[in-house]
């Protein structure tokens, strides 16, 4: 891919156990995408897959940074975070597996459709792992091109 | 199609409008600016739910809605009450002679839409049973809910019901009946009677052909004609069809009460909506397959237009319920042939009004954003509306779609008045060469070096 410059650029900072304010980064950048005039559809899947990375971190990590690159035709999301990291990926990508405590399961969250949303929802999808360091999640989204221009 | 694309129930008297900024702030698609010092509502963002005439102290905004003289121009005339009508009246009173006194003043027929409600409720069933549907599936029965989704989240047009509301199912039938009597379609004028200005919106959009309602009649005005007759009334004229179930979309749960067991919830007010909206564009609340949603709270009992206090219309609606405990089952001919006329179809489809991009061009709009948040960190961030904006942010952006300044907010001129006047001071202590004296030149001598 050739390196160009983001037009627009966000990073925001991501609290572990704060539910109260869990989707908002994720509303502010549906907000930005909405501005920008992307399409409807495009948007929606960028929102879910960014939401469930959002909340992925509120769930099982300390702390976490949402950074989030906007170009012509692609939007790029990375999130590295403090946390257990995931000890079996392949498992984890698993509908309905959830690593997720039960009180936090049966507050409706962690239910286990995380990573295979995001993998659904993105055209890319790049997870580094360490057990007891943390996790980065990048994803790609490309705008069909028949939108471009 | 439509007669009035861009028509708005929603209006300002001017001669009232004081250019206080208690509207602008409560408006939920930011749709109105005070300029010049009158609000100035944005059409395109408008949805008609009536927010801002609830919170004008000074009366300024209402709804126009047309007046009941005017069922006079159509040879044969039907009323379509709204069941959130039945909750305006004390529930001891029988609700056939209320549709009687809708004859006495001047209707040759009633058509309930809580009979529509009725109907469309069966349809609504059938529609949730399929498999290629968006969950949760997003009532379409709140004009003013549909328009929002339009405007502000248009990803979610996949979920709204395909359906038409109560009221376009109940004012098809309405038509139907009616010409089935011989009358030719431009003798007859249907009227709904309407709790809210979305609705006459709505009914103003209603289309030219099968799906056509005349026009829409304020609730109230309806009411003050009708409770003096109320009391001559002696014979039921016309008898009451719609049971609980229909009565029951009045308020608020109503709609879910009439599908039957199933995993439904219910919104409503318009920034409770707004809420669950955002949730479901998430990807939250896929368990939910019908989410009933409402502009106003509490349901249509709560439109700007009714008379009665919608938590006294609530305990109304819910004698009414105990007292009206029937249902008449839909006979299924009847539903195949409304289906195969079309009855249950919406006349326009949902459309993505995208008045949200900040420009047509993808880069520009970026741009504009980036502009946007440095003005935002500029501002003091108090959205206290003295600009005639609603918020900080929605400043930011009047000024970058160049409708608006930077001095108008009070604080940057106020900020700028200093600079000004530090400069002025400062060139004020500037004299002319030829103007300084010997003593003061010693003083000051070192300022033009």
């Amino acid at each position: 891919m050739p390196e160009e410059n983001p037009l627009v650029e966000m990073e925001r900072e991501i609290v572990g156990g704060d539910f109260q304010r869990a989707g908002d980064v994720s509303s502010e950048l549906k907000n930005i995408l909405q501005q920008a005039g992307f399409p409807a559809p495009f948007n929606r899947r960028v929102v879910i897959a960014s939401y469930e990375a959002e909340m992925n971190v509120v769930i099982h990590a300390y702390r976490g940074i949402f950074r989030v690159q906007i170009y012509s035709d692609r939007v790029h999301i990375e999130v590295d975070d403090e946390g257990p990291g995931i000890p079996d990926l392949e498992l984890a990508f698993q509908e309905g597996y959830s690593t997720a405590p039960p009180h936090i399961r049966e507050m409706g969250f962690g239910a286990g459709y995380g990573l295979s949303n995001m993998k659904k929802c993105s055209d890319r999808l790049h997870i580094d792992t360490r057990v007891e360091e943390g996790t980065r999640v990048i994803m790609d989204f490309f705008l069909p091109s028949f939108m471009k221009g | 199609m439509s007669r009035e694309e861009i028509f708005h129930s929603v209006r300002l008297d001017e001669s009232k409008c004081k250019g206080c900024t208690h509207c602008i702030r409560r408006c939920p698609t930011e749709a109105i600016r005070v300029k010049g010092g009158k609000a100035r509502i944005n059409e395109e963002r408008c949805i008609d739910c009536g927010e801002c005439i609830r919170t004008c102290p000074n009366y300024a905004k209402y709804a126009q809605s047309d007046p009941l003289e005017a069922i006079k121009e159509f040879k044969y005339t039907i009323a379509l009450p709204a069941p959130a009508f039945y909750a305006q009246f004390k529930f001891t009173l029988p609700l056939s002679k209320v549709l009687s006194g809708l004859l006495k003043i001047g209707f040759h027929d009633v058509f309930e839409v809580a009979r529509g409600a009725e109907i469309l409720a069966e349809e609504i069933k059938c529609y949730l049973q399929r498999r290629d549907i968006v969950k949760p599936v997003i009532s379409s029965a709140c004009p003013a809910v549909v328009r929002l989704i339009e405007v502000k989240f248009p990803s979610l047009l996949e979920n709204l019901l395909p359906l038409d509301s109560p009221l376009g199912v109940v004012a098809k039938i309405a038509r139907l009946e009616a010409m089935k009597k011989g009358y030719r379609p431009r003798e007859i004028g249907i009227f709904f009677i309407t709790p809210c200005p979305a609705k006459v919106t709505e009914v103003r959009q209603s289309g030219d052909d099968l799906a056509r309602v005349d026009g829409a009649i304020s609730m109230s005005s309806v009411y003050s004609r009708l409770v003096n007759e109320l009391a001559t009334i002696e014979e039921v004229i016309h008898s009451q069809m719609a049971g609980f179930r229909g009565i029951g979309w009045a308020r608020s749960g109503g709609e879910q009460e009439s599908l039957g067991p199933g995993e439904y919830m219910a919104v409503d007010g318009i920034h409770h909506v707004i809420a669950v909206l955002e949730k479901i564009e998430v990807g939250e609340l896929k368990e939910v397959v019908y989410c009933e949603a409402q502009a106003c709270v509490g349901g249509c009992i709560g439109g700007v237009l009714a008379v009665q206090n919608p938590f006294i219309a609530k305990v109304n609606v819910n004698h009414l319920l105990q007292k009206y405990n029937f249902y008449a089952p839909i006979e299924k001919t009847h539903q195949a042939e409304w289906r195969k006329k079309g009855v249950f179809l919406r006349s326009k489809p949902y459309e993505a009004k995208e008045v949200m991009r900040l420009d047509r061009d993808l880069h520009r709009a970026l741009e504009k954003y980036q502009t946007i948040e440095k003005l935002v960190e500029k501002l003091p961030g108090l959205d206290c509306g003295a600009c005639g904006s609603p918020t900080c942010r929605a400043l930011a952006e009047d000024i970058v779609q160049e409708k608006a300044l930077e001095v108008d907010c009070p604080f940057l001129l106020r900020n700028r008045m200093v600079d000004l006047a530090v400069e002025m001071y400062e060139l004020a202590s500037k004299v002319p060469q030829t103007m300084i004296k010997e003593e003061e030149g010693k003083k000051v001598g070192n300022q033009n070096s």
